[in-house]
């Protein structure tokens, strides 16, 4: 069991999500920054769907009541095992008793604690994701015990890797919505022109952007939406959906991000600039 | 049943969405409702596809891998084309059983003034009609209910409430319907439906679907608070009838 002395600000257990329930309204959840850590666990040699901790602005302090193995990435945090400090990707070897703990956010938003196998917590609909109506039981309260299984030899074939740092970046390659074609030359311009300032509503369901275009009187029928969704309100309002965000919605739908751009959107906080750039 | 002509647009690299006419219609309901159990039959059995239908559209989202538009919406030209008439699923008509109780049925009398009509009116009217499910989405379980009668048809509530509880059943502009959760909402309530429409602890935790029918009843305190009881022990059955094709 992993031990939490401290939960942190707000702290999930995130797998890939849920999928094949959207035609009943359930979103498919899951981890926020999957490029950081599809490479987290590829060094631990996890299946993909291994779920993780994903951790929000203010970190945990953990206890492992049993040997195994870890990796760390996304936000920069500075982070101790037994109050020594330790390095993102890389294969940390964990010894029962041993404590890591989370101090001060230096960049980006969101970290990830990867471990050998995978997070064992309940699944509900197929999948250990936190979603409130649905997994109330994945958001991290202090004195919780999560699940791991137990493992004392391994030998990585790659014990750290070098990534490009995501954080760095704040372009997002988009594609064009199906509403893409209601923009004007005018609004167009000022959407790819300008930066944009991520707004204080900013959570796993939604991040709404500070700047506004010109807004529309188009009315639509209720359609699908999906993680990455620019919507774009009658007031001139960008929301961009995310993992936990509604499957349908009536606002034009002007811009997809891809996979990479949600991932570096999710490390993104209030008052942080993006760009849009048009694949 | 007629062909229509179909928009086929891409919705990012994992999705598809095809629209029929901007229409809210039955006939186009069974039209998409046709085209997805074609689908599911014949066409898309190999991989991890959601299809996704809400009025005139229907998405189709592929879980990992990324879609070749151009082959792909030649490809659902043909399916479409191939596709039978006939609906392979069967529907039903659900009926939901409300206590519209002054305790739960918040803005009944100020729905019913605004309307000019008498609550007993009103609460008929209400479960008098057959809604058709057009979608389901915005919240797990969350119904886009057609249907209403042009009589019933009221604002929204010019404040929203920062809280609506779960199972609230809602009235505003052409829409009724019930909040699977609790959340904040600017519908006007008339009553609170006793049974949950979704469950994630079944494993099917929406027995509605698109394209079944809902139907309201009016029940007394006493029988809301026993179906309660029912529903919480697992025991309560919800009451629901075929449909025929």
């Amino acid at each position: 069991m992993l031990k939490v002395l401290k939960s942190g600000f707000y702290t999930t257990i995130q797998d890939t999500g849920r999928f094949g329930l959207r035609d009943k309204g359930v979103p498919i959840s899951g981890i926020m920054d999957m490029e950081t850590v599809s490479k987290l666990n590829a060094l631990l040699e996890n299946k993909e769907d291994a779920a993780v901790l994903e951790i929000t602005m203010t970190g945990p302090t953990l206890e492992f009541e049993e040997d195994t193995f870890i990796t760390l990435g996304g936000a920069e945090f500075s982070i101790t095992l037994n109050n020594e400090p330790i390095d993102g990707f890389t294969v940390i070897k964990i010894k029962a008793g041993d404590i890591l703990s989370y101090g001060r956010l230096k960049k980006g938003f969101r970290g990830y604690l990867a471990i050998k196998g995978g997070f064992k917590s309940d699944k509900v609909l197929n999948s250990r994701s936190y979603y409130p109506s649905i997994n109330p039981k994945g958001i991290i309260k202090d004195r919780a015990l999560i699940p791991y299984e137990k493992t004392d030899t391994f030998k990585p074939k790659l014990s750290e890797m070098k990534v490009d740092d995501l954080l760095d970046e704040n372009i997002l390659q988009v594609g064009k919505g199906p509403e893409f074609m209601l923009l004007s030359d005018k609004q167009l311009e000022y959407l790819f022109f300008k930066e944009f300032t991520v707004a204080n509503e900013n959570n796993r369901m939604a991040y709404q952007l500070n700047e506004e275009l010109s807004g529309h009187k188009v009315s639509m029928l209720t359609s699908a939406t999906l993680p990455g969704t620019v919507q774009f309100t009658p007031s001139g309002k960008l929301i961009i959906l995310m993992k936990d965000g509604q499957t349908t919605g009536g606002y034009p739908r002007i811009l997809q991000l891809t996979d990479k751009a949600i991932s570096i959107l999710a490390q993104k906080k209030a008052g942080d600039t993006i760009k849009f750039k048009l694949i | 049943m007629k062909k229509y002509s179909l928009s086929i647009r891409p919705f990012g690299v994992h999705a598809v969405l095809i629209e029929w006419p901007e229409k809210v219609e039955e006939a186009i309901l069974n039209d998409i409702l046709a085209f997805i159990a074609h689908l599911r039959e014949n066409c898309l059995k190999e991989g991890n596809w959601e299809l996704v239908p809400a009025y005139n559209s229907l998405t189709l989202v592929l879980r990992y891998d990324t879609i070749d538009f151009d082959t792909f919406k030649e490809q659902l030209e043909i399916w479409y084309a191939e596709k039978k008439d006939t609906v392979g699923v069967q529907n039903y008509l659900w009926r939901f059983p409300v206590c519209y109780d002054s305790v739960f049925g918040i803005d009944l009398e100020e729905v019913a003034y605004t309307l000019k009509i008498t609550v007993a009116e009103l609460i008929k009217k209400h479960t008098t009609h057959v809604y058709t499910v057009y979608g389901i989405g915005f919240l797990p379980g969350f119904m886009y209910l057609g249907g209403l009668p042009k009589e019933l048809e009221i604002p929204r509530r010019a404040t929203p409430r920062l809280k609506v509880l779960k199972g609230a059943v809602g009235l505003a502009g052409k829409q009724t319907g019930v909040y699977p959760e609790e959340s904040p909402g600017g519908w006007n309530i008339l009553g609170h439906c006793s049974v949950p429409i979704f469950d994630p602890k079944k494993e099917t935790p929406c027995l509605v679907k698109v394209g079944d029918k809902v139907q309201f009843y009016a029940i007394s305190k006493a029988e809301y608070d026993l179906h309660k009881i029912e529903a919480e022990v697992g025991i309560y059955q919800m009451e629901k009838i075929k449909i025929d094709a």
